[in-house]
């Protein structure tokens, strides 16, 4: 499958899904995101991968929505596109996503790293949402994922000023999992996708799907949902095969079912 | 128009830096603070600069900042010098340390104040026997700045530094060298020939690696154990990928000088 604006390849059991828009430091038009949707739903539909990761270049994850097609825009029009709609695919992913950040992360391409399940960041990474400077607010999510995963506090501070924070400072608010030297971004995300991939699909699935509930629900309703889906991995081959490898101390060899 | 404040020659694969305002024992004023901060980021992104030498021109390194400019300003009560320090210094130095070349300090004479802390922000300082340095800013009443508490503590410990920031005591290059403060010292007329010898050195060398050393290094102050082996299983992923590694094994096993920075065929 050929893109305009993503290059999509796989590394084993890695789907990997590049932003590769160098001239414009990897601004996220409505055609990019339509695309690396595209192009991670592919790979969450593949049996044959584990693990995705989403990155852009060295100097740029993605440095926010295009300027030049919002400055004449209306709410009319903005509604009627309501572009940021199609983020939501993103969010009904099964398999982890994994965001190999370097440079600028910034407004539309932070709100895009935040909604990955995990970062791995260059220490040239800067994570900001600069929308105020402009007059508006962040419109993907920044406001709610900002506060959701590093505090109201820490997310006052970065919607208000616009700001953006280095790759230490993300991961010292909670945003970021690993901080590692520019250029090794990739290397280090791999690595992550690999150890990932190597486990058994379903239960990693239904890990991921626990871990969200727990932003969306009660802790109550998120430890019965838990709970349940413990219960349902019991049903599954690779449980049995996990458990009986771990007994007879031998690797295990999942099969996803 | 005035004389620069800054000369800059480069040669070679070094770049020269000479701080120009031999008059006022090359007080930092704003222009040059730009011109330093300017020369450091070109540097950066130059292919052809390998190396980076800073030095004074005349009796000074430098006496750090404009302490005339500091008294007017102090009598008329409008001094924000954390804020002028935000504006003009602190970008400078983060030039300096950003920069992925080695950088060699020439202690030509005096480096007191913001002029210490500049020498000590570079990666090696060679200094002339005659050589002077002084934290200085005690003197004035003023807290060491320009990054001089950062590169003190670390570079000759807590104790020293604690002593050399109290007293703002000035010290000769014999005793720099026994604290650590600096690398050599050579006889004064042989402190340029020494530093560019060094410097040249540098720039035959594997500049990636060395870039990617400084960046280590770096970090490395802010990690544990753990943290930093790891760190240093990436870079050496990263180094053991670029020409120069490929070239400096190739010419150990052929027994023979490796040529760094050359178009390798792959």
């Amino acid at each position: 499958m050929a893109y305009e604006f993503v290059l999509a390849e796989t590394d084993g059991p890695i789907g990997i899904v590049t932003i590769n828009r160098p001239a414009v430091l990897n601004a996220l038009n409505p055609g990019t995101i339509a695309e690396l949707t595209e192009a991670l739903e592919a790979f969450d539909a593949d049996d044959a991968i584990g693990c995705m990761i989403l990155t852009g270049s060295e100097r740029a994850f993605a440095a926010g929505a295009d300027i030049t097609q919002m400055v004449d825009a209306g709410p009319v029009e903005v509604l009627r596109d309501d572009n940021f709609s199609r983020w939501a695919r993103l969010r009904a992913l099964h398999k982890p996503l994994i965001a190999a950040v370097s440079g600028y992360a910034l407004g539309g391409g932070c709100e895009l790293a935040l909604m990955c399940d995990l970062i791995v960041a260059s220490e040239s990474a800067q994570f900001g949402q600069p929308e105020v400077k402009l007059g508006i607010i962040p419109g993907a999510g920044g406001t709610q994922r900002w506060a959701r995963v590093a505090g109201r506090t820490a997310a006052m501070e970065i919607v208000l000023t616009g700001d953006p924070v280095s790759a230490v400072e993300a991961q010292r608010l909670g945003i970021v999992n690993r901080v590692v030297p520019v250029g090794a971004h990739l290397d280090e995300a791999r690595r992550l996708a690999r150890t990932i991939a190597s486990r058994p699909p379903l239960a990693v699935r239904l890990a991921k799907e626990a871990v969200n509930q727990a932003q969306e629900t009660s802790l109550s309703a998120g430890l019965e949902l838990e709970r349940k889906l413990f219960y349902l991995l019991f049903a599954s081959e690779d449980k049995r095969e996990g458990m009986r490898a771990f007994l007879e101390k031998r690797p295990a060899r999942f099969q996803g079912r | 128009m005035t004389e620069s404040t800054l000369v800059v020659e480069p040669s070679g694969g070094v770049l020269s830096l000479r701080m120009n305002r031999p008059q006022a024992l090359n007080a930092m004023n704003g222009a040059m603070l730009l011109a330093l901060r300017r020369a450091f980021e070109s540097a950066s992104r130059d292919r052809e600069v390998r190396a980076v030498v800073l030095t004074g021109e005349g009796r000074a390194f430098s006496s750090g900042g404009d302490v005339k400019e500091m008294a007017e300003r102090a009598q008329a009560g409008d001094a924000d010098l954390g804020a002028d320090l935000r504006q003009h210094y602190l970008p400078m130095v983060r030039a300096i340390r950003a920069c992925p070349k080695p950088v060699i300090a020439a202690l030509n004479g005096t480096a007191a104040g913001a002029g210490l802390s500049l020498a000590l922000a570079c990666d090696l300082r060679i200094a002339a026997d005659d050589a002077r340095l002084s934290v200085a800013f005690v003197r004035i009443g003023l807290v060491p700045d320009a990054g001089g508490l950062f590169f003190l503590t670390r570079l000759c410990g807590f104790g020293k530094a604690m002593e050399l920031a109290l007293t703002g005591d000035t010290v000769d290059a014999a005793q720099a060298l026994a604290i650590g403060l600096v690398n050599a010292v050579v006889p004064g007329g042989q402190l340029m020939a020494a530093a560019l010898e060094r410097a040249r050195a540098f720039s035959a060398g594997p500049a990636e690696t060395y870039a990617l050393i400084k960046r280590g290094l770096e970090r490395a102050l802010s990690l544990d154990l753990e943290q930093a082996l790891e760190m240093e299983a990436q870079l050496q992923t990263l180094a053991g990928r670029t020409a120069d590694h490929r070239e400096a094994v190739r010419a150990f096993v052929d027994k023979r000088q490796p040529a760094f920075g050359l178009k390798t065929q792959s």
